[in-house]
């Protein structure tokens, strides 16, 4: 165990590779698995203390919904968070890995990785996977957090090949990703407070689920809602299930 | 050539012996349990060569004697606690497990190779019921150790056990037991007084990483 410990702050999917048990981004040539579930509508925006950020609860296969409850919002650490569209097992393994990345460098060396340190690590992941991607199973995150340094929120988004890109107000992803980002370009305006940032999170995922049969809207009957999560100074904060209930109903209510 | 006969019992003790030297040149750590979790306490002059560290959720280790050496175990315990957390699940990373291999390993370096490590490790392990609390350690030659309530190690680690036994109360508060760990490392500093202290606790609580370093204005 100690000799092998000679280079500090190697990354886990490093010590991963050593023991060749790192997760496999490719599948055999002329392969493609595309019935696999997919995550659908996420989005981050910048509200006056930091960013929130929102996910649907649905999965599709095909035209058929493979699950209700899947989660997509998920904290990278205590003071970032990530949210995944794509291939749901894949992306769920890209965010498990991510994590224990990050706590895996912060342990090891004392401090956190900068905010930008942790937004470049996820990227060459996301590249990494690429040839998976190339044979159907894409997974695209949009990646949020607190810096420290600057104090203030900041939201990156992806493209398939791993380009990371800083976005100013907001980043949606998924199939409803387009719908969410026609209703935020309407009814964002910067520094909102925490409360209304709630509720413009879920009423932009309400309006994807109208336009787009892959995002899942709010399911009263079932007491499905959305995910929602805070990133601010006081770190990773999840929104209470009946305080995106409230938001969900009224946002509803509105839009019918 | 034929080497000179060495009886084992002769090499034994002289790699005891220096191991111990080593030791007893650096300064000592003391873990107390109380009402909240463990704490983990010692004199340190500098401010950023820790001896106290997070393992994994619910486990620190602490180390005494040569700093390379017990940087390179804790680094060696991030990877496997990391590792088994990852490839199995989170609640299978355990104290006892990390503890057994830091005893075969240390067993192993104390018998195989050219020097024996001149380190005293400890493993702390917090759960939901204090009497499921576990404090390990590790000596030198691999020797393992299960303690109850508190323990030491270092060169002075006889006589801070014997001072920790005196005051040890169940379920005392943290600054109670902060008192009692100050007063025991204070009780076997033959110097000038203490220069500075580190200290962290693993917390019984919600919190899914219950390891807390402690600053200066809690330790006092």
């Amino acid at each position: 165990m100690p000799r092998e410990a000679i280079t500090p702050a190697e990354s886990f999917t490093a010590l991963l590779r050593s023991r060749g048990v790192d997760p496999r981004w490719d599948l055999p040539t002329g392969v493609s698995a595309r019935e696999a579930p997919e995550g659908t509508t996420v989005l981050a925006f910048r509200y006056a203390d930091g960013v929130v950020m929102a996910g649907d609860r649905r999965a599709t296969a095909g035209n058929v919904i493979a699950h209700r409850r899947i989660q997509k919002v998920f904290p990278a650490d205590r003071f970032s968070a990530v949210a995944i569209s794509g291939t749901a097992g894949i992306a769920i393994e890209l965010v498990r890995l991510f994590q224990t990345e990050l706590e895996h460098y912060e342990k090891l060396e004392g401090r956190r990785l900068t905010l930008v340190g942790k937004a470049n690590h996820l990227a060459a992941m996301v590249r990494g996977h690429l040839p998976m991607a190339f044979q159907g199973l894409v997974v695209i995150p949009i990646f949020c957090g607190y810096d420290e340094q600057e104090h203030i929120g900041r939201l990156y988004s992806y493209d398939v090949v791993g380009g990371s890109y800083e976005e100013t107000d907001y980043a949606t992803e998924g199939s409803g990703g387009r719908d969410a980002r026609l209703f935020l370009r309407t009814a964002f305006t910067p520094d909102l407070g925490a409360e209304a940032a709630i509720d413009l999170a879920v009423a932009a995922l309400v309006a994807a689920a109208e336009e787009d049969t892959g995002t899942g809207g709010p399911d009263l009957r079932r007491e499905i809602y959305p995910n929602v999560a805070t990133v601010s100074a006081s770190g990773y904060a999840e929104v209470a299930e009946e305080r995106v209930a409230a938001a969900a109903r009224h946002a509803m209510e509105r839009s019918s | 050539m034929m080497p000179f006969y060495v009886p084992p019992e002769q090499l034994m003790k002289d790699r005891a012996e220096f191991a111990r030297k080593g030791i007893a040149r650096g300064k000592s750590l003391v873990a107390v349990q109380y009402l909240g979790g463990i704490l983990i306490l010692g004199e340190n002059p500098s401010g950023t060569l820790q001896k106290i560290s997070e393992i994994y959720d619910r486990v620190a280790f602490a180390g005494v004697g040569k700093y390379n050496e017990f940087e390179q175990l804790r680094i060696g315990g991030i990877r496997r606690a990391d590792l088994t957390g990852y490839a199995y699940s989170r609640e299978d990373v355990t104290a006892k497990s990390l503890a057994n291999a830091y005893a075969q390993t240390l067993g192993h370096i104390f018998t195989q190779d050219i020097k024996p490590y001149e380190v005293e490790i400890m493993v702390a392990e917090v759960a939901d019921d204090p009497a499921d609390d576990h404090i390990f350690r590790i000596t030198y030659d691999g020797t393992l150790y299960d303690e109850r309530r508190f323990s030491a190690i270092g060169g002075a680690a006889d006589a801070l056990m014997s001072h920790l036994a005196a005051s040890h109360r169940e379920g005392a508060p943290l600054d109670e037991a902060i008192g009692w760990a100050k007063a025991a490392c204070t009780a076997v500093i033959d110097e000038n007084g203490p220069v500075g202290w580190e200290a962290a606790v693993v917390e019984r609580t919600e919190r899914r990483r219950a390891f807390r370093r402690l600053d200066h204005s809690v330790i006092g």
